[in-house]
């Protein structure tokens, strides 16, 4: 029975390795469709590492748990302390570490890093349970907004006098991106903390009431894609979606302008 | 030594007599030890039905449950879920499990129990202030499901409260009186927690027995501390931001809240036409909230590493590979925690810079929890291991701590957490790591010290059934969740299909509901064995399991004062097992010198 | 002089030096600040206290740290410093000059003084009480309110949490003077009771002239 006991250990992880390796078979990220591929391949090489480590010591406690059971008259080693092999693996994780460490601040960087500045400016402000996309039009500056006249029908409280303004084009839920070219996302919330999360392009940014951030990336294929909020933001989260479409960038503005009509 | 065999009398004749004082307005350790283990227990019922609830939703969310809509009334409308319920589900269920069961159970509970046994003490330092304690969490307890009956029910935002939708009363129901109700169980639970803390520390510091040097506690008792250290030094981080939430919300006052909220189309204006509130800062509460949230898995996983050294090293007969760095490890653990909570909040909208310095440290933090596996794997190596139930449970820690940990370097990293933060990858992570370990945990120290809270052993053959179906149904229930946080599934979501690109994942949700329901059925198996073996359990001799700490000198259960004579004192560290020189495959602590000892 | 505080103890406790558990005293487990071993380096209610005092230390730098964010923030608007406070501020630190010039004339068995001294002790304390609340109605007069601006909320917040761990502080005060007059503590207990509370009331002193220095001095 206690031999059963162990063999069961090890044959529940080895189960596991297996079901989860045969599992990852499949492609489970969404498809990528803007320039962040560091993101997948950092996802790629950790998976492989730490896979790697998932299986040796999943094996490991099962050679042990099946292997140093207990016998009449066997008696445990007394070993204790060893030093140099302590010293050894944790040094070997640290230089692991390290080298992962040193990739993702560089990937980090690189994602955070000031945008270009041909940059294609956009305004994406969340309110409950919707995504306003702002375009700035011809003049490529944004028209001043005053939360103090929002209103149904003017949901981010665009200040209509100013000039600027005068050609902002608004559209509910919709944004158009153009394809290769980078996009400067001004995200903005009118009520509580939101998250503009566009899964296939590997963005996410909470959307913070009282600040405007400033992210940026490049879509790289043309298409319909999912907005979707990823910070619960009340009861209407889970229906607080919207479309991306990407556009051959030439044919952006025609796009939009068609849209707000 | 007369004298203090004199005293030991002493403390019998104090041991109070009615049973109102004896077992209810205790001050004796042992019994609000049990005290806080039971109330946790239950607390654990109402949250592992609420997330059952949560998984019924995620696989069938148009499914009629009219069924269920007769038991609870206001949560469905004409059988299906309403999403104020799912949106009260989630967040109580967090609240509850982390604070009110996985911070209680193992460390209020089994803190109690075992500290003044291990170190070698008749009680805590301060036992009023000990019953104390146990009274004002369970006021706390009370509050917190009280909540669920006010006003538009339980608080909805998150067990993170993330203002302003925990502040605005009119962002989500929960957020009208749910809330408030939410923050005064938190501080009751704080101040609770803190008294607790307080006793800890001061226990293990100045309370050993003759001989117990630092390097001589069991793990057990050093996590306890780090604990209790870990507790004192971020609780009142959120003690603070929720007096300051508790202002926002009822007076006013803009801490969190900054201006220009306007909530479905309404600006949130004052009598004056002027916004209500301005200048705050949402960020600082989520700052505020993770100095905290993040030292507190620590506090729920501790105990769990302590648990398992003790219980792997008794049930395989070896002694504990690199004590030394096992300490470290915990003491880098307990230090590195809080300098990591911005990996809480890489898209928050904080400095990227910020960014940086709190992926390095939480990187860094792998080191350390990885010697604590590789020591664990050195002790199995070469050992012979008896599989009792303790001991599957302290295997089971041990898996997984490792799958748990091995994703916390996916997210650790910052740049692949922005593909999967608020993902239920994150969710997958944290129930493995800090929920699982913590979880299987608390039941092996439940089987190991039985014997010390009721005098019996819990039966073996419930024991290990409840293990394996615990086992395989955990895996089953969170390790799936990687794949479809990988996919894109956003957590906290009350239907996930309406996202055409998550429609195929119904069936892997589907299947994690079933092996949720499963492990949540198992638990049967447990309270069934926890009752009957408190009751009609084998009785246990004073040592059991054959193992070496203070705890074992003693009658099981121990009596008022924990040792009928003087206290034992000891000799050695708590993991001599299967010296070759020694007669007996175990020299427990307190057994006199052996001749080779003698010698250094 | 002697007086009930220095009279007639010994029955109730033995003389120190034969007391079991070593000179600490007993390995009692019903009071709590018997529990001290000689090998290890701490009185167990001092160090509890102390660690009490880094838990109100933490929430206190959790506070500064809000308070540091928030400043930054363009609505901020200073709040007049109420003369008042410099009144309350002395009368706290007064209060606990009283209450080590009574544990000195206590040292010296000298009861009537220390008596007068913690009388003294106490009626400063409650001085700064009843000031702190004509603070707060001054300030409220003045149209600065809770939630008037951030500076007022940490205001009203900061010395509202502070008062309310003197409030602690007083019911301690009034337990401890209760149980001296109930004769509960040995000779050498006196001092170390009141060692106790001195530290915690020091401590009060101390974080009130950091509050105030926080929110008015910078």
């Amino acid at each position: 029975m206690a031999k059963l006991q162990g063999l069961l250990f090890g044959l529940a992880t080895l189960v596991l390795v297996v079901v989860a390796t045969v599992l990852f078979m499949k492609d489970w990220l969404p498809p990528l469709k803007s320039d962040r591929v560091g993101i997948d391949h950092a996802i790629a090489i950790t998976l492989v590492v730490t896979g790697l480590v998932f299986i040796v010591t999943n094996l490991l406690l099962a050679w042990f748990s099946y292997h140093y059971q207990d016998h009449e008259g066997a008696r445990a080693a007394y070993w204790h302390d060893n030093p140099r092999l302590e010293w050894t693996w944790t040094l070997v994780t640290a230089g692991i570490l390290a080298v992962f460490l040193f990739n993702a601040l560089h990937l980090w960087g690189q994602i955070n890093s000031p945008p270009p500045a041909d940059a294609v400016l956009i305004e994406v402000t969340g309110q409950q349970f919707a995504w306003n996309v702002r375009y700035p039009g011809k003049d490529g500056v944004l028209g001043k907004t005053d939360h103090l006249i929002a209103s149904q029908d003017n949901p981010i409280g665009l200040v209509k006098d100013d000039p600027a303004a005068k050609d902002d084009i608004l559209l509910l839920n919709q944004l158009y991106l153009p394809k290769d070219k980078p996009v400067r996302v001004e995200v903005r919330s009118m009520d509580v903390v939101h998250s503009f999360f566009l899964p296939n392009f590997r963005v996410k940014q909470d959307a913070m009431p009282g600040m405007t951030i400033e992210i940026w990336f490049v879509p790289k294929e043309t298409g319909d894609f999912d907005i979707a909020c990823a910070q619960h933001c009340g009861l209407g989260h889970y229906r607080m979606r919207g479309q991306v479409h990407v556009v051959p960038a030439a044919e952006l503005d025609k796009a939009v302008a068609e849209a707000a009509q | 030594m007369a004298h203090t065999e004199a005293h030991a009398a002493e403390a019998h004749a104090h041991a109070p007599q009615a049973f109102i004082w004896r077992y209810v307005f205790s001050k004796d350790h042992k019994v609000i030890g049990v005290q806080y283990y039971v109330t946790a227990m239950f607390m654990a019922l109402v949250a592992g039905l609420l997330a059952m609830l949560i998984r019924l939703q995620l696989a069938w969310p148009e499914k009629d449950w009219s069924a269920l809509q007769k038991i609870i009334p206001g949560g469905f409308d004409s059988g299906v879920m309403r999403p104020e319920f799912y949106t009260m589900l989630f967040t109580m269920h967090g609240t509850l499990m982390v604070f009110f069961v996985l911070s209680t159970a193992p460390v209020s509970g089994f803190g109690n129990l075992l500290i003044p046994l291990q170190v070698g003490t008749r009680d805590m330092a301060f036992p009023f202030l000990n019953g104390l304690s146990f009274w004002t969490f369970l006021c706390g307890c009370v509050v917190i499901l009280t909540s669920f009956f006010v006003g538009a029910g339980a608080a909805g935002a998150g067990w993170t409260s993330y203002p302003p939708l925990s502040a605005l009363r009119g962002a989500v129901p929960g957020s009208d009186i749910g809330q408030t109700f939410w923050i005064a169980g938190m501080v009751l639970f704080i101040a609770s927690f803190t008294m607790g803390g307080l006793n800890f520390v001061t226990t293990i510091v100045n309370m050993r027995t003759k001989g117990m040097s630092m390097l001589r506690l069991p793990l057990t008792m050093w996590a306890m501390l780090l604990v209790a250290i870990l507790g004192l030094l971020s609780f009142p981080a959120l003690t603070g931001a929720s007096l300051m939430l508790l202002l926002d919300r009822h007076f006013g006052t803009s801490f969190f809240l900054p201006a220009g909220l306007v909530l479905n189309n309404v600006p949130v204006v004052g009598a004056n036409g002027q916004f209500l509130h301005k200048g705050g800062s949402p960020l600082l509460w989520q700052h505020l909230f993770w100095f905290l949230g993040h030292p507190e898995v620590y506090i729920l996983m501790l105990p769990a590493l302590g648990f398992t050294s003790d219980i792997l090293t008794t049930f395989c007969r070896k002694a504990l590979f690199g004590y030394k760095a096992m300490v470290g490890a915990m003491l880098a653990i307990g230090g590195l925690s809080f300098i990591v909570w911005g990996h809480h909040m890489f898209v928050s909208g904080m400095s990227p810079y910020l960014g940086m310095a709190f992926a390095v440290g939480t990187i860094l933090i792998a080191v350390p929890s990885a010697v604590k596996v590789f020591n664990w794997l050195a002790t199995l190596w070469r050992s012979r291991i008896q599989y009792r139930t303790p001991m599957l449970w302290a295997m089971g820690v041990v898996s997984l701590f490792i799958s748990g940990g091995l994703s916390g370097i996916w997210l650790g990293q910052g740049a692949p957490d922005i593909q999967l933060h608020d993902t239920f990858f994150v969710i997958a992570h944290f129930h493995l790591i800090m929920a699982g370990a913590a979880l299987f945990g608390v039941f092996g120290a439940t089987a190991m010290w039985f014997p010390k809270m009721f005098g019996r052993t819990m039966n073996e053959t419930l024991g290990k059934l409840h293990f394996w179906f615990t086992f395989v149904a955990y895996y089953g229930t969170f390790f799936p969740m990687h794949y479809i946080g990988l996919a894109g599934h956003m957590r906290r979501i009350y239907d996930p299909y309406q996202y055409p690109y998550l429609k195929n994942l119904q069936p892997l949700n589907q299947f994690i509901t079933v092996s949720a329901i499963v492990l949540g059925v198992s638990q049967i198996l447990f309270f069934v064995n926890f009752f009957w073996s408190a009751f009609k359990g084998q009785k246990a001799s004073e040592n059991p399991w054959n193992a070496n700490g203070l705890e074992w000198t003693t009658a099981s259960p121990p009596p008022h004062g924990n040792w009928p004579g003087a206290i034992p004192e000891v000799h050695r560290w708590p993991y001599e097992y299967s010296n070759p020189s020694a007669p007996t495959d175990h020299v427990m602590q307190h057994e006199p010198p052996m001749a080779v000892e003698a010698g250094h | 002089m002697a007086t009930d505080f220095f009279e007639a103890r010994a029955p109730l406790a033995p003389p120190v030096a034969e007391r079991p558990g070593g000179p600490a005293g007993p390995v009692s487990i019903d009071d709590g600040d018997g529990g001290h071993r000689p090998w290890t380096a701490f009185d167990p209610a001092q160090f509890g206290l102390w660690a009490f005092l880094g838990t109100v230390t933490m929430l206190f730098i959790g506070f500064t740290s809000a308070y540091i964010v928030r400043r930054t923030a363009l609505d901020w608007r200073a709040l007049p410093v109420p003369r008042l406070l410099w009144w309350n501020t002395g009368a706290l630190i007064l209060s606990g000059v009283a209450l080590e010039a009574g544990r000195a004339r206590g040292r010296a068995r000298d009861g009537s003084a220390l008596r007068a001294c913690l009388l003294a002790s106490g009626l400063l304390a409650l001085l700064f009480v009843a000031g702190q609340f004509q603070a707060w109605r001054l300030l409220s007069r003045a149209g600065f309110f809770l939630a008037s601006s951030p500076h007022s909320s940490f205001f009203y917040l900061l010395s509202g949490v502070h008062l309310v761990h003197l409030g602690g502080g007083l019911v301690w005060f009034v337990l401890l003077r209760f149980r001296l007059r109930a004769r509960v503590y040995s000779d050498a207990g006196v001092d170390r009771a009141l060692s106790l509370f001195a530290t915690y009331w020091h401590f009060l002193a101390l974080l009130w002239v950091y509050v105030v220095v926080l929110v008015f001095g910078f």
